[in-house]
C-alpha cells in the first residue's frame, strides 16, 4: 500500500427541483420580507462601463417545449475583460459590476431576461485571447447536475472564428449552438437540452 | 482584488480538479422521469478551465440579515415561530483536498414540516405553515464552518410513480470560490428509510456517494430541550497548486 493522498470526494449533485425559486428567488415566487431583493435580479447600475445589452434565453426541452421552472446563472467579465473575482490578477474590475446574475424562467413563456454590458475579451491560458462571452449555468427539476456552457456573440465573427473553446467542437455544424443572434441590443439565445440542435455543454 | 477578508493569503488561481461525473448522477435517470427528457444525449466538451471557470464572484458577510440563517423567524409573525421539530443544521464547506472553503455562499430551502412548499406549484393537502417561508443563507467563517437553525422538513409525496415519496430532504446551493465549483445538493436525514426508495437520491450510482449526502444526528450539538443538531458537511471540488504551472498573469 502507498500512502493515503487523503482527498475528499466531491459531494455528489442533486436536481434543484421544482420549488428552487424558493431558494435562490424567493421575491419572485411570493415569499417577500425574508430577502430585501431576490439576490443576482440586477446586474448593472448607472455608473457601470460598457456597452448594455440583454439577453432573452430559453431552455427547451426534447420536444421544444419551453422549460418554465429553469433557473439560469451567468458569469462574465467586465467591458475590459477582466473579472470581478480574487482570482483575477491582471488589474481591478469595475467595481460597478459584480459580472453575475441569476435570472428564474418566466413560468409563463419561459424566457429569461437579462440586462447586462457586453464582456471584453479574456486570454485562454495560453495567452491567446478568447472571443467575447458569457458563461452559462442552468439547473431545473430534472437535471440531475448544474449544466455548464457559454453564450458567444453573433456579431464576433472574427473573434469567434479565433476562439479557442469554439475551436475545439469536433463537429464544426454544432458551433452555432453557442453563438446568440443579435436583434437591435438584445441577444438570443435558445439552450436545446436534446435533439439534432442540441447545445454544447462542457466538462471543465 | 484583495485575498478574502482577513486572510494574508494569496488568491489560489489554480484550475480545479476534474470533476468525476461517475460519482454523480449521470444526466439521464429514467426512474427519475422528469430527466428523460431534460438530458443532454451528447458527450459534453471537455477542456482545462479557463479564466472564466477559475474565477467566480465573492459574496460580502454584510449582505446578510439577521434573521437569514433562521427559518424558524425570518418569515414568522412577530413574537410566533414556525411549527416542527427544531433543529440545528452545522457544518463545514471543504474542498476536495481537505481544506475549509471560507466565505462560500450556502443558500437552502425546504418544505415545512408537514412537507408542503410554499410555491404555487405544490398542491399537496398538508396545509402551509402561516410562521414558515422555507428558506434562508449563509456564508463561510474563516474555517468554512457555517450553521442554521429551521424545522425538520417533512416526506411529501411527488407525480413520478403513483406511489413515490420524496425522503425529508433540504436543498443546498453553494458557491465556492470558483464558478467551476458551483453546486446543488440536497441534504438528507440520517435513519430515514425513504431514502433508499427515492429515484432522485439512487440516480447516484453508488451507495457510498448517497451516504455522504446523509446528515448525522449530533447529541453533542444539540440545545437541551431546544433543539437537535445535524452535521452536513459539503465538499467542492479541489484545486490545483499553480506553483509550477505557465500562470495567466507571467504572460
Amino acid at each position: 500500500m502507498a500512502q493515503s493522498l487523503d482527498r475528499l470526494r466531491e459531494s455528489p449533485s442533486q436536481t434543484a427541483g421544482p420549488y428552487v425559486h424558493i431558494g435562490l428567488t424567493p421575491n419572485f415566487c411570493g415569499i417577500g420580507g425574508v430577502y430585501a431583493s431576490d439576490l443576482g435580479a440586477t446586474m448593472v447600475n448607472d455608473k457601470t462601463r460598457g456597452e448594455r445589452i440583454g439577453l432573452s434565453i430559453r431552455v427547451l426541452d426534447g420536444t421544444g417545449t419551453p422549460l418554465k421552472d429553469a433557473l439560469i446563472e451567468v458569469w462574465q467579465a467586465d467591458a475590459d475583460g477582466l473579472y470581478n473575482s480574487p482570482a483575477e490578477l491582471r488589474g481591478a474590475a469595475d467595481p460597478n459590476f459584480l459580472g453575475w446574475g441569476r435570472c428564474p424562467t418566466d413560468m409563463d413563456t419561459g424566457l429569461c431576461a437579462f440586462e447586462t454590458i457586453k464582456p471584453g475579451r479574456v486570454p485562454f491560458g495560453d495567452g491567446r485571447l478568447m472571443a467575447p462571452h458569457i458563461t452559462l449555468w442552468i439547473v431545473a427539476r430534472g437535471i440531475n447536475l448544474g449544466l455548464h456552457t457559454r453564450l458567444y456573440f453573433s456579431d464576433e465573427e472574427k473573434a469567434n472564428a479565433q476562439d479557442p473553446i469554439l475551436a475545439r467542437i469536433e463537429h464544426r455544424i454544432r458551433v452555432p449552438t453557442l453563438i446568440a443572434d443579435r436583434t437591435g441590443d438584445i441577444y438570443v439565445f435558445d439552450v436545446h437540452l436534446q435533439g439534432e440542435k442540441e447545445t454544447v455543454f462542457f466538462d471543465s | 482584488m484583495p485575498a478574502e477578508s482577513g486572510s494574508n493569503r494569496r488568491p489560489e488561481t489554480g484550475a480545479f480538479f476534474q470533476r468525476d461525473r461517475t460519482w454523480h448522477p449521470p444526466a439521464l435517470t429514467p426512474n427519475y422521469k422528469t430527466s428523460v427528457l431534460r438530458s443532454p444525449q451528447k458527450a459534453p466538451l471537455a477542456f482545462d478551465n479557463t479564466l472564466s471557470e477559475i474565477s467566480g464572484p465573492v459574496f460580502g458577510h454584510a449582505m446578510l440579515g439577521e434573521l437569514d440563517a433562521d427559518l424558524i423567524h425570518n418569515f414568522a409573525r412577530p413574537g410566533e415561530s414556525a411549527i416542527g421539530e427544531r433543529i440545528i443544521v452545522y457544518g463545514r464547506v471543504l474542498d476536495e483536498r481537505g481544506v475549509g472553503v471560507p466565505g462560500a455562499l450556502l443558500e437552502f430551502w425546504q418544505a415545512n414540516a408537514g412537507g408542503r412548499y410554499r410555491h404555487k406549484k405544490d398542491g399537496y393537502l398538508a396545509p402551509l405553515d402561516p410562521n414558515f417561508g422555507g428558506c434562508g443563507r449563509a456564508i463561510t467563517d474563516e474555517d468554512g464552518g457555517y450553521g442554521f437553525r429551521t424545522v425538520k422538513p417533512g416526506p411529501y409525496p411527488w407525480p413520478n410513480g403513483p406511489n413515490d415519496w420524496r425522503p425529508s430532504h433540504i436543498h443546498f446551493s453553494v458557491f465556492g470560490h470558483g464558478f467551476a465549483q458551483r453546486l446543488i445538493t440536497q441534504m438528507y436525514f440520517e435513519g430515514d428509510p425513504l431514502i433508499w426508495h427515492c429515484p432522485i437520491a439512487r440516480g447516484i450510482p453508488d451507495r457510498a456517494a448517497i451516504e455522504t449526502l446523509i446528515a448525522a444526528l449530533d447529541m453533542q450539538a444539540t440545545i437541551p430541550f431546544d433543539a437537535r443538531a445535524y452535521k452536513f458537511d459539503i465538499v467542492l471540488r479541489g484545486r490545483r497548486s499553480s506553483l509550477f504551472e505557465n500562470r495567466l498573469e507571467g504572460n
